[in-house]
């Protein structure tokens, strides 16, 4: 890029921020929900996390290749969306199904569209909800953790079959619980958050906007009704806080007027109660978000704000 | 090359409904879960193709043109009938499982395309070519698709195992739902798109896609309804575009 926009001679400020840096800032920030998902489910979890990195890497480069294109890898996406997607993964995942969710995420979600910039939707929540449909069973055998008495189920699901007193909140809030690679702590996402927000990489409109949403929505229509320790144990569960800020909050696919990151967080929020509420799985974070994605160039279309000194259409006529 | 085996490469390669002129793509899309299925879907398009461009061809003399459009249905609309009846009374599973894409055909675009631009332009002879050429296009197409998507999404070969005999196959089921019609078709169109290349590079262009079907609007039956026409130079919407 950086060849592309050097227009003039004039002395310019030059800013630090990169493609490559920022990636490098989201890869720091997630490292926290990475050990953890390692410390928690063992060192499977290391290996399956590094197939997904490999093979996003591996196919990126071939795609490059195949298609005389200048490598990209030095931007470090690659490997961002390899992390996000091995950590959206349940650890007991044979490796192979991780290489094609990788192939699939970085070949036909980003690749084919054009490549990072291009994408109309999150890579690796793209990889994510192909691995949830085609290999359904094994993307939801959640069998492998190392606490017994949450074997089996995510959280989520325990509360959607057995009620809320079938869960402990304590232990979904530091992730001694069941789920996938990178969901379960939301203290260790939290801390990665807020690296995010401090080096200003993110800001807080996308994840506010959603998470405010989804726990006004389950406040009002979730199974238990009006209860805090129900939406808290919603808040924590599942996917909804590594979506929140590592996931909606892609600059690719998420809009680039505030107005509409404000929009696009309450569309993610209503999707997710939605999904949770009245949909079939007990889960509903990426398919809202991937479905969010597919909305924001119509998000972006209505809240293009007013360019300074140009008086409103209907102003005008008055 | 004489003109009836010309007619029978313009079905299958040089004007392929699938993958070149993209016609017929609800049938292609929904039915071809299966090799069996789209193998079905193909002949049973194929057996109708034929008849009906037969008859059109000899009646092309007394439909008034005013009409033809209901003319037309009526043949397609009574061999698809004949068809349907066939079928489920010799193969009720495939009937079953082709379910309400049978009557369909009636609406099949390929029909009435290959009625309104061959058949009722040109003899008998020819047009029972034309149909055979066309439908056998249509058929592998679905097949090819169908055999991918089979493989793939349950692992099996023309309904026998075979991917699904290897001790520890999982089977991406994705590919015999909706989402894998779409994917598969989109990277056989992208192979396709290649091949155009290097036959244009070669000079021998295939047909140029969205349904314009001869890319000679002048003599073209369409051109009443087509919006991508440019009928002086008799060039193909795409090439105009480009200009």
């Amino acid at each position: 890029m950086s060849e592309k926009y050097q227009v003039s001679s004039s002395p310019h400020v030059r800013a630090k921020d990169s493609t490559s840096r920022i990636m490098l800032y989201v890869i720091i920030a997630l490292l926290p929900a990475s050990l953890f998902g390692i410390w928690n489910f063992g060192l499977r979890a290391l290996m399956l996390i590094l197939v997904t990195i490999a093979s996003c890497v591996v196919s990126e480069w071939v795609f490059d290749k195949i298609v005389h294109k200048k490598n990209s890898l030095p931007d470090l996406s690659a490997v961002v969306t390899g992390l996000l997607l091995a950590l959206n993964l349940p650890v007991s995942l044979p490796w192979w199904e991780a290489v094609i969710g990788g192939v699939f995420s970085i070949v036909i979600v980003k690749m084919l569209f054009g490549g990072l910039g291009q994408n109309f939707m999150n890579p690796a929540l793209g990889g994510r909800c192909f691995l949830l449909i085609a290999f359904a069973a094994d993307m939801t055998n959640f069998n492998a953790s190392r606490y017994e008495a949450y074997s089996g189920a995510t959280p989520l699901g325990m509360i959607r079959n057995e009620g809320l007193s079938s869960v402990n909140v304590m232990d979904m809030l530091t992730g001694k619980i069941s789920g996938t690679i990178g969901e379960t702590s939301v203290i260790a996402i939290l801390i990665g958050a807020i690296i995010l927000i401090l080096l200003g990489v993110i800001n807080l409109r996308i994840p506010a906007s959603y998470i405010v949403t989804f726990a006004l929505f389950m406040f009002v229509f979730g199974a238990q009704r009006f209860d805090v320790t129900y939406v808290v144990a919603q808040l924590c569960g599942g996917g909804l806080m590594l979506g929140a800020f590592f996931m909606a909050t892609d600059y690719v696919t998420s809009p680039v007027t505030p107005m509409g990151q404000i929009i696009f967080g309450i569309c993610c929020g209503l999707l997710t109660g939605i999904f949770r509420c009245f949909g079939a799985n007990a889960e509903g974070v990426s398919f809202a978000i991937i479905l969010s994605n597919l909305l924001v160039p119509i998000i972006e279309k209505i809240t293009v704000p007013r360019a300074f000194g140009v008086v409103k259409e209907a102003k005008k006529n008055e | 090359m004489n003109k009836y085996t010309e007619r029978l490469y313009n079905g299958v390669i040089k004007e392929n409904p699938t993958f070149v002129l993209m016609l017929g793509m609800c049938p292609t899309l929904a039915v071809t879960s299966s090799a069996i299925n789209g193998l079905g879907m193909g002949l049973s398009t194929m057996v109708v193709l034929i008849c009906s461009n037969l008859l059109i061809s000899l009646f092309r003399k007394v439909i008034p043109n005013g009409v033809r459009m209901p003319a037309y249905i009526v043949i397609v609309a009574s061999l698809v009938t004949v068809v349907q009846f066939l079928m489920a009374a010799y193969l009720p599973s495939l009937s079953k499982a082709l379910g309400v894409y049978i009557p369909l055909i009636v609406v099949n675009c390929i029909i009435l395309g290959r009625a309104e631009s061959y058949a009722s332009k040109n003899g008998p002879v020819e047009s029972i070519f034309d149909g055979i050429g066309m439908g056998l296009g249509f058929t592998i197409g679905l097949t090819i698709i169908g055999l991918i998507r089979e493989l793939l999404g349950a692992g099996t070969f023309f309904n026998m195992p075979f991917l699904s005999a290897i001790e520890g196959f999982t089977p991406i089921t994705i590919f015999i739902m909706a989402p894998g019609a779409f994917l598969v078709l989109a990277f056989l169109v992208a192979g396709m798109n290649i091949i155009r290349k290097k036959m244009a590079a070669k000079g021998k262009p295939l047909a140029e896609p969205a349904g314009c079907l001869s890319g000679d609007c002048a003599h073209c039956g369409q051109s009443a309804m087509c919006t991508g026409k440019s009928a002086a130079a008799g060039k193909t919407a795409d090439s105009a575009k480009q200009e």
